[in-house]
């Protein structure tokens, strides 16, 4: 299986430097009216001001509720979504300003694993044909593409023997393998993992996370891991960056953030999280936040939690709940050991 | 990689492996052991058509009817154009369909008759499909403004009056031989929007589907997106679009040619056949009633075909039957 | 444990329910005997992966199935039968007696009304009350389960809500007529975590209010850690353990209850500690082979798990059960001791959706 290792180990001069890497990145989206020519009639601030960085063999954990931004986070990153401003520094080439044909080019070096096995997978294509696809596309392994699909298969715990088979014939956790192994077809640097096993049962699930871990270690991947899921993130990530309506509100190390939460919002979304272990679940206090996520087309002024914040409406007086009204947070390192974007921050053991 | 493998027997549980490549079809006995699933989209897609006792039925009709038509030509006795001396008989052995006036056996007109109308029909239906798909795909894909404009032009011609326009372009053409041909021509040019409309429709849902996402993140160009995989997929719709459209065509040409836009003597169709005989409906009745049936046979199976592939293509149709 | 679990008096009884469906390949067996006591206020948990048969076992109860549908044994709701039972009478008890919430709250209220009505509704439709006291008994309702300023809130359509709101609707609908029983099949699963907790809260607090026992089906072992008083374990369309919530996560005594505890990524476990996949997916419910159906991806299979599936039988105290031929043999038994960390699919590679024993690996076919 050498043929699809690459030659990133971990001392290699590559590690210094971040394979991704994302500044200010904004993505809005209009909101149009009905008609031939459609006004826009408001804004969708689905991803503002973040930034972040990935380097060679490492996963970063970007988590956080539907609506807040993480998915289009993740498209920006491979380009499939344009950025409205910001930059997304793919080896320190910026994906904005690559004319169409280096972009393609450069599609060889970052893949993306989809949350929905089978919709991401042509019906109508056999699993030969699916994992065959990129090396059509981009002309590659041309005498050698059945053994290199073979190997693919085989690496990613397939039996090779089944690459006339359907999507449809196989089961969840099978059709995910399927969309890994199109995903590493290109030997890509960077993985994007969008909810990788959100869709899957609980069994097959643990197969699929150790199988990114094997990967990753083999291969010298990083990986972009989008999820919801706070306990999935805990077992892949090395790095966790917290989204909340558009904005990351808190970054740092896996261990690090998950025993010291600082911003309220991560409290409570590590807090929320059941435990499969009834004494343990049923002695944990609960930070509850009040209501949903406000609507990203015309989120808070200042702090975007405040609106649900927990600590906002019980612990603040009058002249630190203005700041969170007037002052938008910034994402900095507030004496918690990792960066915060919450003016009254303070670390506190939620597990 | 080894094209057999060796058949090994592992105990209750075990299958045999069967070769990747070299054998295209697997035994299907080896594979229901182990799962209920493991069938191509299509095995399945037939599978759900053969349920569907009428449209078999019209399927095997249909196909007498194509055969009785271009095979039963070359064997039949008489030909279209061949004077008898028989005229006007009524049916007998001699001509099971009976003669015309001037002596030309009726059956093999009807043979003809029915290739030239279902060679329009399959023509119209060809040549439809084609435009309207790739039409219906490149504004589904593209969407925005393309699409409005598109779509604008695709209502503006089915807003045409089929019958009426092509009377009106088929007499430009005049008595050319070749005249089924435009006929199937300007059918089709009329009612390709039809097939235009489903294909965009089917392709504005599949655009967001995950795989086309996947595609495109694999750096596909679009040509490959909307060729490799959007149309493919819409293949199911289109197909059962497409047998209302044969039904459609052979109306329409039988309609044209009854007014005498359509297929001209000393060709015929059977459009042209009812025409010929609407004045001796009462005292060569013959003349009139065979070659009307053979429309209703063809437009009937047709129609139920298409309603065996509509519920075949149904993935609501999958599991349960009541 | 609460108490609830060994005292009070019997609310629903299923009894070795089957449910079958008539597919293009063969019959379905989606249910293949299903039997628990539910007792007053008691909650249970059912948990089990995507047809485990679960769902299909609380749609049995509330009459909910299609008509194709193949339903055997008994289900009895305070001792009167309910399988057989005609639309009229089941009418009766379904919203009243037995009120049902469901994963997709939009599915299960009508776009077209507001929700005070449909709260109301529920009231009238079981209640002989004026329309103006069944309003007031919505907004009460609403704001027991936590719908914020639920005086307005009232008036507005389902489609101007958040999923948690809808879903706290939906159990206020439920909890309207004091029901004795309810069943709460993945009420949170399609909402968001922080929305979960939420949601979850204002179940509990429906069931208490209303006294009610409760069946919460998911596949969620961690919500049902937090709630449940006993739980059953389903694989396969039947119950292979079923106990005391703390008997099942501590003490568990069948491989596939062994598994699921494994394979689940714990937030109070790192990365370090490697994930315990169960290999193999389950077997479909079509001509399922003899023999207990967990049997090719279980550990410690034997020749004769192959021949005879095990009935459920006494582990060790009187309310845990398990169905595991050697159940006695896992006591003192951890996940880790069981399955490994692979990262593998199946144990052996012969055929997907379903893996075998004593196949050859991949590695064989090189040329």
């Amino acid at each position: 299986m050498t043929s699809i290792d690459h030659d990133a180990t971990p001392g290699s001069p590559d590690a210094l430097r971040p394979i991704l890497s994302v500044q200010d990145l904004v993505v809005h989206f209009p909101v149009r009216g009905r008609g031939l020519l459609g006004r826009t009639t408001g804004t969708v601030h689905a991803v503002c001001d973040v930034s972040f960085e990935i380097y060679p063999g490492e996963t970063l954990g970007l988590v956080g509720e539907s609506g807040c931004g993480k998915s289009t986070t993740s498209r920006a990153v491979l380009g499939l979504r344009r950025a409205t401003s910001g930059q997304v520094l793919f080896e320190d080439q910026d994906l904005a300003n690559l004319p169409p044909d280096r972009m393609r080019r450069l599609r060889r070096q970052m893949q993306i694993v989809f949350q929905d096995p089978m919709a991401s997978l042509d019906p109508r294509l056999t699993v030969y044909e699916i994992i065959a696809e990129p090396l059509r596309i981009h002309g590659v392994h041309k005498e050698d593409r059945h053994q290199y699909v073979a190997e693919l298969m085989r690496t990613v715990g397939l039996n090779s023997e089944h690459g006339n088979r359907y999507p449809h014939e196989f089961s969840g956790g099978q059709r995910q393998r399927i969309g890994i192994a199109r995903a590493l077809a290109l030997e890509p640097k960077l993985l994007v993992l969008d909810e990788p096993v959100s869709a899957l049962d609980v069994s097959i699930q643990a197969g699929v996370v150790n199988l990114l871990d094997d990967l990753q270690r083999r291969l010298g991947l990083a990986y972009l891991f989008v999820a919801h899921d706070l306990s999935v993130v805990r077992h892949v990530a090395d790095r966790v960056a917290v989204m909340y309506l558009g904005r990351i509100v808190e970054t740092g190390e896996c261990e690090e953030l998950f025993a010291n939460p600082a911003h309220p919002y991560t409290q409570a979304l590590i807090s929320a999280i059941p435990i499969p272990d009834p004494r343990k679940e049923r002695e944990r206090r609960r930070i509850v936040v009040s209501g949903e996520m406000p609507s990203p087309t015309d989120p808070p002024s200042g702090c975007r939690f405040r609106t649900r914040c927990p600590m906002f409406a019980d612990r603040l007086d009058d002249a630190q709940q203005a700041r969170c009204r007037q002052e938008t947070p910034e994402l900095a390192e507030r004496g918690q050991g990792h960066p915060v974007a919450c003016h009254f921050a303070e670390a506190v053991p939620v597990l | 990689m080894p094209s057999t493998q060796p058949e090994e027997d592992h105990g209750p549980r075990a299958v045999r492996v069967t070769p990747t490549r070299g054998v295209s079809a697997r035994p299907a006995g080896q594979d229901r052991e182990f799962t209920v699933e493991a069938r191509s989209q299509g095995r399945l897609i037939l599978r759900r058509f053969l349920r569907h006792k009428l449209a078999v039925a019209s399927l095997v009709v249909f196909v007498a009817v194509v055969l009785f038509a271009f095979a039963g030509a070359t064997l039949w006795h008489y030909s279209y154009d061949q004077l008898t001396p028989d005229i006007s008989a009524p049916p007998s052995l001699r001509h099971p369909f009976g003669t015309d006036s001037t002596g030309i056996d009726l059956m093999a007109m009807v043979m003809r008759g029915t290739q030239r109308s279902l060679e329009i029909a399959l023509f119209v239906a060809l040549a439809a499909t084609c435009v309207g798909t790739v039409y219906g795909a490149i504004a589904g894909y593209y969407r925005g403004v393309s699409d409005t404009l598109m779509m604008r032009f695709v209502d503006l011609v089915l807003t045409f009056p089929t019958i009426a326009v092509a009377a009106i372009l088929g007499a430009q053409v005049g008595t050319s031989a070749g005249s089924w041909f435009f006929i199937g021509i300007i059918l089709a040019a009329l009612t390709w929007p039809i097939v235009a409309r489903v294909v965009r429709g089917s392709v504005l849902s599949l655009r967001e589907k995950e795989f086309i996402e996947a595609a495109r993140a694999l750096g596909a160009r679009d040509r490959r997106i909307i060729f490799g995989h959007l149309v493919p997929n819409v293949m199911g719709p289109v197909i059962v679009s497409v047998t209302i459209l044969v039904a459609a065509a052979i109306l329409s040409e039988t309609g044209l040619s009854f007014i005498g836009f359509g297929v001209r003597p000393p060709d015929t169709s059977l459009g042209l056949l009812v025409s010929q005989a609407q004045t001796a409906v009462s005292t060569r009745p013959w003349l009139f009633y065979f070659p009307g049936a053979f429309i209703i046979l063809i437009v009937l199976s047709i129609n139920f075909i298409g309603d065996g592939l509509r519920d075949a293509f149904d993935p609501t149709q999958t599991r349960v039957r009541s | 444990m609460s108490t609830a679990a060994t005292t009070g008096e019997e609310v629903l009884v299923v009894e070795d329910l089957t449910v079958s469906f008539p597919t293009d390949d063969g019959l379905v067996q989606a249910v293949r005997g299903v039997s628990y006591r539910l007792r007053e206020r008691e909650i249970l948990g059912i948990v089990g992966e995507s047809g485990s048969g679960k769902s299909v076992t609380s749609m049995a109860i509330m009459g909910l199935l299609p008509r194709s549908a193949r339903i055997t044994g008994s289900i009895r709701f305070r001792g009167q039968e309910l399988v057989g039972l005609r639309e009229s009478g089941l009418n009766k008890l379904r919203g009243s007696k037995i009120a049902m919430i469901f994963q997709d709250p939009m599915t299960s209220l009508n776009p077209v009304h507001t929700v005070g009505y449909q709260v109301a509704e529920a009231i009238l439709a079981h209640n002989d009350v004026s329309k103006a006291q069944a309003r007031r008994r919505a907004v009460e309702l609403l704001d027991t389960v936590g719908v914020p300023n639920a005086g307005q809130r009232v008036d507005s359509y389902p489609y101007e809500l958040s999923g948690g709101v809808r879903q706290r609707v939906v159990i206020a609908i439920a909890m309207a007529n004091k029901p004795d029983v309810i069943i709460a099949d993945e009420p949170t699963t399609a909402l968001d975590v922080t929305v979960q907790a939420q949601v979850l809260d204002a179940l509990r607090t429906a069931q208490q209010e209303t006294g009610a026992a409760m069946v919460l089906i998911t596949h969620d072992l961690g919500v049902v850690a937090g709630q449940a008083d006993r739980v059953l374990v389903m694989y396969a369309g039947k119950p292979v353990e079923i106990g005391d919530v703390e008997d099942i996560y501590y003490r568990p005594r069948m491989p596939y209850t062994l598994g699921l505890l494994g394979s689940v990524p714990r937030l109070d476990a790192s990365r370090s500690q490697r994930l315990l996949p169960i290999l193999g997916s389950p077997p479909s419910l079509v001509n399922l082979p003899a023999g207990c159906p967990f049997t090719p991806r279980c550990p410690i299979a034997q020749d004769r798990c192959e021949r005879e599936e095990p009935p459920l039988v006494t582990v060790t105290s009187h309310p845990h059960r398990a169905a595991c031929h050697f159940s006695q043999d896992l006591a003192g038994v951890r996940p880790h001791d069981l399955f490994t960390s692979t990262s593998a699919d199946a144990r052996t590679e012969d055929h997907p959706g379903r893996p075998s024993a004593g196949e050859p690996t991949g590695e064989g076919d090189l040329p």
